[in-house]
């Protein structure tokens, strides 16, 4: 019966474990990576661009990342758009929240409000669930309303989820001890749960921790994987922003300039200022 | 020591200010002045039209939108195209010297072939319209009209090859876009290609 | 060619010789302390950045659309499509928050050397209410992205005017236009911050340079320069304006160009806090972004709002001590009862109490940024009747301490052990 209560207790526990919690990766990404970001390009309309759309990133921008206008048209524009229309998507509005829940965001700026980090762990940490509506679930955004877009490359994999909390007594409201809670998700979403009581007498951390394993050969997949996502994000990234590089570059211009009209400007000063005593 | 060299110093370093601040303060205007130039989505907007020429009938006018403009595309029959030589006498500017048009269309069809005419339908006196004018409107349009386009604005009369007649006025013949064929069956309006 | 162009000048000065009286009066034989120092950049460097809003504002407003489906869009529109589009929006995005760093240190600038003291109240009353229109003016602005910080912190400040007693439903519907925040209010917000707002902004700051130029300028002696003139009617202490500080304002705009433009060019965002990452999905109505803050410049007075328990079933208070914590600087002039102005020449007392005002100035403007749950909870259960958040509690001592800088200044600057002030300037 504790037992029941304490998982129970613990459902609501793991969300809240898994929204603070989980550790955000940094996202090894080079803006200045072109074959990264054709890469990402590809990825993105293949996978995204079907529900997603991009509605403010012109097909002929991708110029920018090394691409003939011949390229983008042969293999990033699978619609009649023109190399100088937008990436709309197919998807109405009505249709998506009628699919999903809410209708799939655009992504045009997603990465300037998510950021690059978020979006890369997001993009990996997703994992089978049989309660979920979609089967899906996601260790970074708790019942995500996306399924796992990219679980063909990523593959099947194992996943466990451990809390550690707090036995309270349902009577005495005191903390008698530790439990563990621990959550298996097949490669099918199936759950297996199990709780036991930690050894007493030691002070344990409370907290939620997310794993998970591939198949043993498995593992070239999920580095592999890893830098497809890594090129998906750092595609994204560039479209919130097309104009990081060449800001950049200004940027150093518009100082060195500053810092030659400022010298003349502190001569005049001094010359002036020599008569004030 | 005399008082000259401080106040010359003084002069130059104020004339060098003035040089250098004045340069970087037309830097600052530039981005400025430049973001009123036509912006991606304009220029998106006016880009190349593609033309279907499959189902277009001998005799028929299509009219598609190229930068906000109506382009005329005619599928000009034998008797449409011999007009054309008959009222050479009665144009202002028979050999389109004036006009303007890409080289491959300064001809005596004004056209790459001469079964297609590609032409603005933007009168060029005041900008409005012209109607295609058959020879079958004969009646309300004179005795030797042999068919052509009129403008109801203020009665500019143009031939098939958008040539306007004397007495109009319009200055100009119609002009012609920049176009080229990507098959016998496909037109595409406002661009120059090579093969 | 000289003296064609000295032949033009005259016959344009014979006919309208007010611009060389003026650029005399206010300019040329404008004389000033000779002593001014760095604290004494930030006023040309405020009109700068004005003229720098005004002029990338007019740009962006040739590409902006101010209609709920569009306004996003087109922003977007400006950093992509708009040549330069980009570069216009991060200046217009850099310059509204580089307003107020410049403005805050310009009024503490004030509050250093009693340049609001006698005879200069009417220039610190012009100043506060410049103030209170670029808080005005920048919230209006704020919306205009429409985007979901734009949206929400429209929404919960518009709320905050519902909130007064009896007339706040109605006042809240009437700045609206309608029944939540929607496309007419983001119109008439876009034609308040435009026009409306702008203008009497330059009303205001011409009125406050010339009730400055009236009286004189203060200095860091806090000693009045025209009381030693010399045989001509000068100031014995001061030089004229124009070339000296003209000069050295070109030096001081050139160095705030600089970290401006670093800024702008490297760090647009500056962590969030300049264009803060949830106004980059656009706004949803029906759905509020987990933290919810305003823009930094106004989160030390969102701290006090915070701070003060909702009292009778009302917010209210909450919004009067807000509206007070704003309102109190008009008072300034005739709270502080010292014997000298400058802060080089008072006692201890009011050092340390302006000491304790910027560092709870700090702290109240760095909780507002963060959830009240930021620095944790007491863990014992006390007396706490309401929250048991740290952060909301360090924010009240905050409040009390802010508000008794103004309160009790009567007191300790009349008290304080003044040192002697100079019959002369210091250099």
């Amino acid at each position: 019966m504790r037992a029941l209560l304490a998982a129970l207790a613990a459902v609501p526990l793991l969300a809240w474990g898994a929204a603070a919690g989980y550790r955000i990766d940094r996202a090894p990404i080079d803006p200045r990576d072109l074959v990264s970001l054709q890469a990402g390009a590809r990825t993105f309309v293949n996978y995204c661009l079907n529900c997603h759309g991009a509605q403010y990133m012109r097909y002929n921008r991708l110029t920018d990342i090394g691409l003939t206008e011949a390229q983008i048209r042969d293999n990033l524009i699978f619609t009649g758009d023109k190399v100088g229309d937008t990436m709309k998507v197919a998807l109405g509005v009505r249709e998506g929240k009628a699919l999903f829940g809410a209708a799939p965001p655009d992504l045009s700026v997603i990465g300037r409000s998510r950021g690059a980090d978020w979006l890369y762990t997001y993009l990996r940490t997703f994992y089978r669930d049989s309660k979920t509506a979609t089967g899906w679930n996601n260790a970074v955004f708790p019942q995500a309303a996306m399924p796992h877009p990219l679980w063909q490359l990523q593959g099947p994999r194992v996943t466990t989820i451990q809390s550690t909390i707090e036995d309270i007594d349902p009577n005495t409201k005191k903390k008698i001890g530790y439990l563990k809670h621990t959550l298996v998700l097949n490669e099918s979403g199936i759950r297996t749960e199990k709780t036991e009581k930690l050894p007493g007498g030691k002070e344990y951390h409370v907290g939620t921790e997310i794993s998970f394993a591939s198949p043993a050969d498995a593992k070239l997949a999920t580095v592999a994987y890893d830098f497809a996502v890594r090129d998906l994000v750092n595609f994204l990234m560039f479209i919130a922003e097309p104009n990081v590089v060449t800001r950049k570059i200004i940027g150093i211009v518009v100082l060195f300039v500053l810092g030659f009209v400022f010298i003349f400007a502190f001569l005049l000063k001094k010359e002036y200022w020599k008569d004030v005593k | 020591m005399s008082e000259q060299q401080p106040d010359k110093t003084r002069r130059n370093l104020i004339l060098a200010t003035s040089a250098v601040g004045g340069a970087a303060s037309v830097g600052a205007a530039v981005p400025f002045v430049w973001s009123m130039w036509p912006s991606e989505r304009a220029k998106a907007a006016g880009a190349p039209v593609e033309v279907d020429l499959s189902k277009l009938e001998p005799g028929e006018l299509k009219v598609v939108e190229w930068r906000g403009k109506p382009v005329w595309v005619i599928r000009r029959t034998k008797e449409m195209i011999e007009t054309l030589k008959a009222v050479t006498a009665k144009l202002t500017d028979p050999a389109s010297n004036a006009s303007a048009q890409p080289a491959y269309a300064k001809n005596d069809v004004r056209a790459l072939k001469p079964e297609f005419m590609v032409m603005e339908g933007v009168c060029t006196h005041l900008g409005c319209s012209p109607q295609m004018k058959t020879l079958e409107a004969k009646a309300e349009m004179g005795g030797d009209w042999a068919g052509g386009f009129y403008c109801p604005c203020h009665g500019s009369k143009f031939d098939y090859a958008g040539r306007v007649f004397k007495g109009a006025p319009a200055p100009l013949n119609l002009p012609v876009p920049p176009h080229t064929y990507l098959s016998d069956a496909t037109l595409l309006i406002g661009e120059e290609r090579k093969g | 060619m000289a003296s064609r162009l000295t032949a033009l000048w005259d016959w344009f000065d014979s006919r309208m010789p007010s611009v060389a009286e003026e650029w005399r009066k206010h300019a040329a034989e404008y004389y000033a302390p000779k002593n001014f120092n760095f604290w004494y950049y930030f006023g040309s460097l405020a009109l700068l950045v004005l003229v720098i809003q005004i002029v990338s504002g007019i740009f962006l407003t040739m590409s902006y659309k101010p209609d709920a489906a569009l306004a996003f869009g087109s922003v977007e529109y400006i950093m992509r499509d708009v040549p330069g589009g980009w570069i216009i929006r991060y200046i217009h995005s850099t310059g509204a928050s580089a307003f107020f760093i410049v403005v805050y240190l310009h009024m503490f600038r004030a509050l250093l050397y009693g340049s609001y003291r006698q005879p200069r109240e009417l220039v610190w009353i012009f100043g506060v209410l410049i103030y209170l229109t670029l808080m005005g003016e920048a919230f209006f602005g704020y919306l205009l992205p429409w985007g979901q910080m734009s949206y929400w912190g429209a929404q919960v400040i518009v709320n905050l005017f519902g909130t007064v007693p009896f007339i706040g439903p109605d006042l809240a519907l009437w700045i609206r236009g309608d029944y939540v925040v929607s496309d007419v209010t983001l119109n008439r917000f876009f034609a308040l911050h435009v026009i409306a707002l702008p203008l009497v902004l330059l009303g205001l700051v011409a009125v406050h340079i010339l009730a400055l130029h009236d009286v004189g300028s203060n200095n860091p002696d806090g000693i009045e320069i025209k009381k030693k003139k010399d045989a001509n009617g000068h100031p014995l202490d001061g030089i004229p304006f124009h070339p000296y500080y003209t000069v050295k304002d070109i030096v001081g705009a050139i160095v705030f160009l600089a970290i401006f433009c670093a800024i702008m060019f490297f760090v647009p965002e500056m962590g969030g806090y300049f264009l803060e990452y949830n106004n980059f999905i656009p706004a949803d109505p029906l759905k509020t972004p987990e933290h919810i803050a305003p823009v930094w410049y106004f989160t030390p007075y969102y701290t006090i709002l915070r701070a003060v328990p909702p009292l009778f079933n009302s917010q209210f208070p909450g919004v009067l001590a807000m509206g007070i914590a704003t309102m109190i600087l008009f008072f300034l002039p005739w709270l502080d009862r010292g014997q000298v102005k400058s802060i080089r020449y008072r006692g201890t007392l009011y050092k340390s109490w302006l000491a304790a005002f910027v560092v709870v100035f700090l702290v109240l403007g760095y909780l507002g940024t963060e959830p009240t749950t930021v620095w944790g909870q007491f863990g014992f259960d006390a007396f706490f009747f309401d929250t048991k958040d740290i952060a909301t509690w360090v924010g009240r001592l905050c409040t009390v301490v802010y508000f008794l800088f103004f309160v009790l200044m009567p007191w300790y600057t009349a008290r304080d052990q003044c040192k002697p002030e100079p019959d002369r300037v210091t250099m």
